[in-house]
């Protein structure tokens, strides 16, 4: 039994028995009487009409059940919308099926019913879909251009909107400056790849006409509101279950046209109907990320003083709006443009573009990573020009410690920051004057090692409700708690978050176990299904424990509060002087006069002597709305080390010190900030969503999208300062997004150090050996030939 | 048309007729409910269906059921004996090496093969020999200390 | 197109190679042999290949050995790369066949690919055909009535073409002794999605008397299909080995696939071209390390 608070401790994760030892249940582990299995015909062609589809053969296949073309079901599908609008946004139809036109390879076209997977598998090749091909465009700022092909004929110029940010005045700032920098920047379309992909079960229920979805999502809640939304089916009458989900870093955060379809066709055929995506299909299929041409610049002055900064970004939001897409490249991405620097001017503007190319919606840390990585490439570049140490470029800019709101030049205010000792400490724990040295000595032996830094301020515990309803957001992003204490004085707390990986059932209980002063193995959390929990929003944007640990938070004070007035009355004194502590209700200076957690909670329940007018039971429901987001920060170092000869490129060392305020779990938080910063170097070094110029995705499976191994990722030196946010009264932040949040930048500055003696200024992501290799022999080339110019001038003038 | 198979699994004997496109990892999944391995791709890249095939990590998505006839499979669901979680199981869960768990069947059995080919690995051979098992969760950091704790657990 | 099922087949266990031999006949084309499957199925399950049958070769007894032949190695074609990795008799006698072996894949797929499949299934980024090239094996290719043994520089024909007819089973790879200070070594350029090769150099070399008597070179991923590098060769038989004369190798790396480079997603024809030169001098130095270490 643990008593008193484990608050700040790192408690063994409750969730782990189940799966490690292959007793969790994921989406593809259910099986339901009568199942029929689907499986999706897709487009080959990136953009196409369909002239016919002929099912004859496929619906007289042996096993088939149905098979149902887009047409056949148009009405029932609905079109999938965008939960994020922005001003004067287009809104073009998605049918789930398509059945006029095909935008992108892999858009579904019929989808097949029958007994087996395999039966399925086989009859879709047996759909015969004729199509009539049309041009394709891939490239977000091409498809801006005059004469390219049309995807949507409301989106004139496949423009579906132009979003604006700013603050100051950077045009006059930039004509004032002394340095300017300007730089074209690509930060690469990318696929999430959580290791689960997705899937669906419906059921449908003739006697209640409920349906039922386990579906492999971030937010059921917001599933079954779109869910009703696109189909009509009553709201009160769909049951969506986010089982254990294998991971989701933004790309389960959506209606998708598999959880309509199969709600649909379960309806129909009243019989449960699973489908599983493949992990090729889901490359097609489930969202990308990132996927920016920026052209960005950063003025100031030759002591190092950063004065503006502007951004020119073509985001490329896929053939349809996925449901955040129309958020992420604009609200996530430019109002924290000054970072974590005092930067009195900003210009962002933001082109929201269709492609015959797979949706593009949020992926792990979502319009901020992107927003990092253009401050500080340029916050790099322009110490560079102006010939300043990065380390002191940085710390001459930061906005000095604040702990009560400051607002920045966007118009937001971040809660709580205090830059330079998260810097300092990374500086530490690297020794960076001796890392400079060895750098110096390795360069003499033709060894190429760079050191680079990131310096980050992020959007997060999303969100206050009425903020980001006036940026564009369809729902309110506040987030529910229930507790609900059964009369033995177990603890139930429900949440309205849907983990995935994060170990809210240990977080969440480690804060109402402290606060109920009751064993950790009393408290149960629940998650993730819609007929069991209040209303919720989900898990994202680093929201959960800062936005709904402490709705938790306040369902436990509400408990306690009552179980105080329950006490008092039975020990007959007022209120307030009953103190509750590690689960005993006493009376200061009153020693005999106490009473247990068990006591109390049995009292509520046999409801024999409460308190006049106070109803029986013992349960708090919470909707919290925080009143500003958080705003984490923290500096990241990564050394690098290059081949000169092949170009591999290989982090020597990763140092992260973040602040996320005040921490629940500090093993769990480590573990995130870990993986994110995996997936940043992935994202660096390697990874790439590549398409032909006809939109075909070349890197379109495991074999050709190099999700880094165990191989590509050194071991992490961590560390953290504390600054908590005073936007909840847990202090805490959020920590989910970190890594990648700050980490890709500070690999790209470390290579384009390693390089920058060769004359190396910017290098764009991912650092293929190829690219790499490529940089060096040019780079050393164009360093050759300024010698041979040098001497000819030299003997010219002799 | 069938084949008749015989598959020791977790110490337990299965007979039955399979197709002979049914792979390893849908025999445990769909006929023999062993849902605790699980596929998250189509290529032999990601690892999650690693399985023992008589004592050894194989992808159990690339081996027909067929091929494993008259074998011996251990699964997740074997990994423990006697009501005592393996000496992986416990070191991958005291050191935080799994978050979303997908990956972790798999990966606990391709560091089972590790360790028992190589008992005390470095570092650099453990990060070499998962490199056939993705996770987007951990950043791989903690499953290596995991790797390297049952290793010393195992030594002792 | 995005299934992970494959098409039907039909399924058969042969227990000798004759009867697979005549299986395969049978079939005439239709049918594939299968070795391990690594790389077959793959194909398969995304219905890139649909045979008609499959052969699986895995219940024919006595093709699973690495054993001392004549001075060299003859491998049974079913041995695993695990089994080739954990040999010492290997490691002592074609160090580079034992380190390609271990850079093939990953732990799951090292224990379950055979050196057969691989070396029968030729795909242009596999590492083991450079590796039989370098070390000039003789691949042992028996039919229901006949066997026949060839040798490795004739054995790859085009892109996944062997020399290996239809009714043909790959049962042996007979590596020859490479002689008293010889050493062989195999450099790989990863491809970090697949962990095939962007470009594989496997090296063997002899030294005799402070000179290079002989050289093999065999180079993997940059072309249609893995090839001897001879210009290369050519350099350093009758000189001394040294920092210059592996440059100077090294420099004709890959010559031989001017204009026939490979070019796709992950590297461009030109990058491999120079992977060549660079790999083929570091098999070089670890190969003559190990001749007159």
């Amino acid at each position: 039994m643990t008593t008193g608070t484990t608050i700040g401790t790192s408690v063994i994760r409750r969730e782990d028995a189940r799966l490690i030892t292959g007793n969790a249940t994921y989406v593809d582990d259910i099986k339901l009487l009568g199942m029929a299995h689907m499986a999706i015909v897709r487009s080959p062609h990136a953009h196409a009409n369909i002239l016919n589809v002929d099912v004859t053969r496929a619906a007289n296949a042996p096993g088939v059940a149905a098979v149902f073309t887009g047409a056949d079901i148009q009405e029932q599908l609905g079109s999938l919308p965008a939960g994020w609008v922005l001003p004067d946004m287009k809104m073009p139809n998605h049918p789930p099926i398509a059945f006029e036109r095909v935008r992108y390879v892999g858009d579904a076209v019929a989808v097949v019913v029958a007994e087996t997977p395999q039966a399925a598998a086989d009859a879709v090749g047996l759909v015969d879909v004729d199509y009539e091909d049309l041009p394709a465009v891939v490239n977000a700022e091409e498809a801006t251009q005059e004469g390219a092909p049309q995807l949507h004929d409301d989106a004139p110029g496949n423009v579906d909107f132009e979003w604006e940010v700013g603050g100051g005045d950077y045009e006059a700032a930039s004509a004032d400056a002394e340095v300017v920098v300007r730089q074209r920047l690509i930060n690469q379309r990318l696929i999430p790849n959580p290791i689960e992909e997705r899937g669906v079960v419906a059921d449908y229920n003739r006697g209640t006409n409920q349906i039922t979805l386990w579906t492999s999502t971030q937010i059921p809640h917001l599933v079954r509101l779109l869910f009703s939304a696109v189909t009509g089916h009553p709201e009160h009458q769909v049951r969506v279950v986010a089982p254990e989900v294998g991971g989701g870093f933004g790309c389960k955060l959506y209606i998708y046209a598999e959880e309509v379809i199969c709600g649909v066709v379960a309806k129909i055929l009243a019989r449960p109907i699973k489908w599983i995506s493949g992990r090729q299909e889901g490359y097609l299929a489930t969202t990308h990320g990132r996927d920016h041409i920026a052209d960005v610049e950063m003025c100031g002055n030759r002591d190092g003083t950063i004065t503006g900064i502007k951004t020119t970004v073509y985001a490329n939001l896929g053939a349809y709006l996925s449901t955040f897409a129309p958020g992420i490249p604009t609200v996530l991405f430019g109002f924290t443009l000054g970072g974590p620097y005092r930067m009195p001017n900003v210009s962002c503007k933001v082109y929201g573009v269709f492609t015959n190319t797979t949706p593009v919606d949020a992926y792990r840390g979502a319009g901020r990573p992107e927003c990092t990585y253009v401050i500080e490439r340029l916050v790099d570049m322009f110490s560079q020009e102006v010939g300043r140490d990065p380390v002191a470029v940085r710390r001459k800019n930061f906005i000095p410690r604040f702990s009560n709101g400051h607002e920045v030049s966007t118009g937001v205010t971040y809660d709580s920051g205090n830059y330079g000792p998260a810097l300092d400490r990374a500086l530490e724990i690297l020794d960076y004057r001796g890392f400079r040295e060895e750098q110096r000595a390795a360069r003499r032996e033709g060894r190429l090692l760079g050191v680079g830094l990131s310096s980050y301020v992020e959007i997060c515990g999303i969100a206050p409700s009425a903020v980001a309803a006036s940026l564009g957001a369809g729902a309110g992003l506040w987030e529910s708690s229930t507790v609900r204490v059964h009369p033995t004085g177990k603890v139930a707390v429900y949440t309205g978050t849907s983990p995935h990986g994060q170990g809210h059932q240990t977080s969440f209980t480690q804060i109402a176990s402290s606060e109920l002063g009751v064993p950790l193995e009393d408290v149960e959390v629940f998650h993730g299904d819609t007929d069991k929990q209040q209303m919720g929003t989900g898990t994202f944007g680093s929201r959960s424990v800062a936005v709904g640990g402490t709705a938790l938070y306040m369902s436990l004070q509400k408990v306690v509060e009552k179980a105080k007035r329950i006490a008092a009355h039975q020990m007959d004194v007022p209120h307030r002087q009953v103190t509750f502590e590690n689960g005993v209700f006493y009376v200061e200076d009153i020693q005999e006069r106490q009473m247990s957690w068990g006591d109390v909670v049995g009292e509520a329940y046999a409801a024999k002597n409460l308190p006049p007018q106070m109803e029986p039971g013992l349960e708090a429901v919470t909707f919290f709305d925080p009143e500003n987001f958080t705003w984490p920060f923290g500096t990241h170092i990564a050394v690098v080390e290059v081949d000169p000869d092949t170009g591999e490129t290989k982090v020597l060392r990763y140092i992260a010190v973040d602040d996320v305020g005040n921490v629940i779990n500090p093993m769990i938080v480590d573990g995130m900030v870990h993986g994110g910063v995996a997936q940043g170097i992935g994202q660096a070094l390697q990874e790439q969503a590549v398409y032909s110029e006809n939109g075909q995705l070349l890197s379109g499976s495991m074999m050709d999208y190099a999700v880094p191994t165990a191989e590509d990722i050194p071991s992490y030196e961590t560390d953290r300062t504390v600054t908590p946010t005073r936007v909840n009264p847990l202090g805490v932040k959020g920590a989910g997004e970190t890594g990648t949040i700050a980490c890709s930048p500070a690999v790209v500055n470390a290579a384009v150090d390693a390089l920058s003696h060769l004359g190396v200024k910017h290098l764009d992501m991912p650092l293929t050996s190829e690219k790499m290799w490529r940089s060096v022999r040019d780079a050393k080339a164009a360093l050759r030939a300024v010698r041979r110019e040098r001497a000819i001038a030299g003997r010219a003038s002799n | 048309m069938g084949h008749e198979i015989t598959v020791t699994v977790n110490g337990k004997i299965y007979a039955g007729s399979v197709e002979p496109r049914l792979l390893l990892s849908q025999y445990l999944r769909d006929e023999l409910n062993l849902t605790g391995t699980h596929v998250g791709c189509d290529t032999t890249s990601c690892g999650a269906c690693s399985v023992l095939l008589n004592g050894r990590a194989v992808k159990s998505c690339n081996v027909l059921a067929v091929m494993a006839d008259g074998s011996e499979v251990t699964t997740v669901e074997g990994l423990a004996s006697g009501g005592e979680y393996h000496p992986i199981q416990r070191a991958f869960r005291d050191e935080h090496g799994l978050q979303c768990g997908f990956c972790t069947p798999g990966m606990m059995i391709t560091a089972v093969d590790i360790l028992s080919n190589n008992p005390q690995p470095t570092e650099s051979e453990i990060r070499t020999g998962l490199r056939g098992n993705l996770c987007r969760c951990t950043g791989y950091h903690n499953i290596v200390k995991a790797v390297q704790s049952a290793a010393a657990e195992l030594a002792s | 197109m995005t299934t992970s099922i494959a098409s039907p087949f039909e399924y058969h266990s042969p227990e000798t190679v004759e009867e697979a031999s005549r299986l395969l006949s049978r079939y005439g084309g239709g049918a594939r042999l299968l070795a391990g499957g690594h790389s077959l199925l793959p194909l398969m399950k995304l219905r890139l290949a649909s045979p008609e049958a499959l052969i699986d070769l895995g219940r024919i007894g006595g093709l699973s050995y690495i054993r001392e032949d004549d001075g060299g190695l003859a491998i049974g074609a079913m041995t695993t790369y695990a089994e080739i990795v954990r040999s010492e008799l290997a490691a002592a006698a074609a160090p580079a066949l034992a380190e390609a072996a271990g850079e093939v894949a990953d732990t799951p797929v090292r224990n379950a690919g055979t050196i057969g499949g691989s070396l029968a299934h030729a795909d242009p980024a596999g590492d083991l055909p450079a590796v039989v090239l370098a070390l000039d094996a003789e691949l042992v290719a028996r039919s229901a009535r006949a066997s026949r043994s060839i040798p490795a520089d004739r054995f790859f024909r085009d892109f996944m073409t062997t020399a290996l007819r239809g009714n043909e089973v790959l049962t042996e790879i007979r590596v020859p002794g490479q002689g008293a200070s010889s050493g062989s070594a195999y450099a790989k350029l990863a491809n970090k999605a697949s962990h095939y090769a962007v470009v594989g150099v496997a090296a063997a070399v002899r030294v005799e008397d402070g000179v290079c008597t002989s050289a093999r070179i065999g180079i993997t991923g940059a072309g249609p299909h893995a090839v001897r590098s001879r210009r290369a060769e050519r350099i350093l038989v009758g000189k001394a080995p040294g920092e210059s004369s592996i440059r100077a190798a090294a420099q004709r790396g890959g010559v031989e696939l001017a204009g026939q480079f490979n070019e796709d997603v992950h590297a461009s024809a030109e990058y491999r071209e120079d992977m060549a030169r660079v790999f083929t001098g570091r098999a070089l130095a670890a190969a003559f390390e190990r001749a007159m270490g």
